[in-house]
């Protein structure tokens, strides 16, 4: 057994113009103790709504339908209620912008400390203490707990914001962009920090981004997500090497690489509405192999070799050998 | 250069020698009434460079580096305080007002976020004839012409599939070729993109970086300002890295990246991620923050952070010159080289 599994995850909204927006349409995961996972796609997939379900935070006008197992425990099977006593304690999350979200009139350190009082696993002395041993982790020196938000620069406040989500000692930290819109030199350090972190405390890491390369840097497995659904999870390694769905191979191919010297191609079109029923593949518009029957057979996530899914019609396919 | 300049057989179209632009440090109610001195942030601190049309130079470096001042300095967007900008052949570094008009006709910018850069009020027709209304161009049938001309140029084609929509019934991606469309109706020289793709999706950029590539083939010159050495590497022909209001190094892009002489673009280099998960890098991370242009450091700006710095260093202010295992065009700013 996963520490967190997910089955069957859908979560809609409703939309102020009536009508629902189908945000996350089935998905599935496995996480194990201790693993760095990527959750990668581009904006509007899912991916944020899918974390945000897994911490029982996402707003009223959301409806929630599928299992998210904590230790084998369905914390969504009653609502708020099963959520909340693990959200901060097991699931802990640094939200997308969260270096900008700190109160501004309020010292870093109590910030820290807040939902380690809110569960009561310190107070007063005891938490000053264990927010100064949490900042000097993240590479702050612990007298800087007394400064104000705007004391900090950007790659301080991501650090202290880091320090936040793990004040609880959480097993799962899922980071959302916590990189982006940092200096490529302090996304480094960022990055290196959340990965001496996952080894230190065993945390199992999602690493939520559209950044490929960021993943295949610092995550063993990545799902890549589409329209709402996983269309391929596996090995970083098995995603760049052989994917087996057209959209990782060309969201790679879309990537510009330092060292690259093949054509870098964009993906023409756009990714379909989620307001309306998907009919068919979700990705067949755009995609370059598309047949007939992806037409209207929408494809499952069905595993297409070692510890790697895929959902394409491509995979029923017997393959030509390549040359 | 001198190469360069034979085979285009002119002058080049942008040539800056020693630039420096700076800013005065708000010194505070206290400070105004304390009558401290004031102080400046030399945000570009001597940048010499030159663009050729039908080139494209990307500018890199992390916030604070003066990339974006530099762009704005040479736009007369914002006074610079020393050296001088030629641009076509003529000096343009004191012009008043009124020619700055006729200028920036020929020199336009496209700004990194799409949803910002255009009116939401706005008809696609009207982003892009208004332009040339400003200047007083064409007849009503020839403003149509060259905003319908723009769009199929962008890609945005055919074209009256796009006029008459407004900015929210387009994708991020269709509206910065929007924006690069209502850059092109004035049929400008010069395009300064100011990290133009950072804002869109991974699989809209290339479409983006594409009509930039092929503007450049079409004889413009491009200036391109952005933090991503990838895109820069892939893009552009030559690199500019800039570190505390200077330029550290500069050459062909493929010899930046591969053959990197400069120590802050060695290091630059290590972090950026690879696609390939088996090319794990061995990051050389910098300690510190992005440094503060207002507390530049004597002698080379970059020893404090450098892993190779030794105690001349501290004194020394290195200038541009090619280093001795570096190709012709290829220069940096480090006495270690």
């Amino acid at each position: 057994m996963s520490l967190l599994e997910v089955h069957d995850l859908h979560v809609w909204f409703d939309l102020a113009r009536g009508g629902e927006l189908h945000a996350v349409q089935g998905v599935d995961l496995g996480l194990d103790a201790g693993e760095r996972f990527g959750l990668v796609g581009e904006s509007g997939c899912g991916k944020t709504t899918t974390i945000l379900a897994l911490m029982g935070l996402l707003p009223p006008s959301a409806s929630v339908s599928g299992r998210v197992l904590l230790d084998g425990e369905n914390v969504l099977a009653r609502g708020e209620r099963s959520v909340a006593p693990h959200r901060w304690r097991d699931v802990a999350m640094v939200f997308q912008g969260a270096m900008n979200a700190f109160n501004p009139v309020k010292r870093v350190g109590e910030q820290i400390a807040e939902p380690m009082e809110l569960h009561g696993i310190a107070e007063g002395r005891d938490a000053r203490r264990q927010v100064g041993e949490l900042l000097e982790r993240v590479g702050i020196p612990a007298e800087r707990a007394q400064r104000f938000p705007h004391e900090f620069s950007g790659g301080m406040r991501q650090r202290a914001a880091i320090a936040m989500a793990l004040a609880c000692k959480p097993k799962v930290l899922l980071a959302d962009e916590p990189t982006t819109a940092l200096d490529v030199m302090v996304q480094a350090q960022i990055l290196e920090l959340l990965v001496a972190l996952a080894d230190d405390f065993g945390l199992t890491l999602v690493l939520v981004t559209h950044d490929l390369p960021i993943v295949a840097q610092v995550c063993e497995r990545a799902a890549v997500m589409y329209a709402g659904e996983i269309v391929e999870s596996g090995p970083t390694d098995a995603l760049f090497h052989s994917p087996r769905h057209p959209y990782t191979r060309l969201l790679f191919a879309a990537t510009p690489d330092l060292y690259g010297t093949e054509e870098v191609a964009s993906i023409p079109g756009a990714p379909p509405r989620l307001d309306r029923a998907i009919v068919g593949c979700p990705f067949r518009p755009r995609c370059d192999s598309a047949f007939g029957r992806c037409v209207d057979d929408r494809p499952a996530l069905k595993p297409v070799a070692a510890a790697q899914a895929a959902a394409c019609h491509l995979n029923d396919v017997p393959q030509e050998v390549p040359a | 250069m001198t190469d360069a300049t034979a085979a285009n057989g002119g002058p080049p179209l942008l040539e800056v020698e020693g630039l420096v632009t700076r800013y005065p440090v708000p010194r505070g109610l206290v400070g105004a009434a304390a009558r401290r001195p004031q102080r400046w942030v030399q945000a570009v601190a001597g940048v010499s460079f030159r663009l050729r049309r039908g080139e494209m130079l990307a500018l890199v470096g992390e916030s604070g580096c003066g990339k974006t001042t530099t762009a704005q300095s040479v736009l007369r967007l914002v006074d610079s305080d020393a050296g001088s900008i030629r641009f076509d052949g003529a000096d343009i570094t004191a012009l008043g007002s009124g020619d700055l008009r006729g200028l920036r006709r020929r020199m336009q910018i496209i700004y990194q976020d799409p949803y910002e850069s255009l009116d939401p009020r706005f008809r696609v027709r009207r982003t892009l004839e208004e332009p040339l209304e400003v200047h007083g161009i064409g007849s009503r049938a020839e403003r149509r012409r060259e905003a319908e001309e723009a769009l199929r140029l962008t890609g945005l084609d055919p074209p009256e599939l796009f006029l008459d929509r407004y900015p929210h019934e387009l994708s991020g991606g269709q509206r910065q070729r929007v924006a690069i469309a209502a850059s092109l109706v004035l049929h400008p020289d010069l395009l300064i993109a100011d990290e133009p793709v950072s804002m869109l999706d991974v699989s809209v950029r290339a479409g983006i970086l594409e009509i930039l590539d092929d503007l450049r083939s079409r004889g413009l010159g491009i200036l391109m300002i952005t933090h991503d050495l990838s895109t820069a590497a892939r893009f552009a022909d030559r690199i500019a890295v800039m570190y505390l209001g200077r330029i550290v190094e500069e050459g062909a892009a493929r010899d930046v990246v591969t053959n990197p002489q400069h120590p802050y673009t060695q290091a630059l280099l290590s972090v950026v991620p690879k696609r390939d998960p088996r090319q794990r890098q061995r990051p050389e991370i910098l300690r510190g923050e992005t440094p503060n242009p207002v507390d530049v450091p004597p002698g080379c700006r970059f020893h404090p952070r450098c892993p190779i710095a030794i105690p001349e260093c501290r004194d020394v202010d290195p200038e541009l010159r090619q280093p001795s295992d570096a190709r012709a065009g290829h220069l940096a700013a480090c006495i270690r080289t």
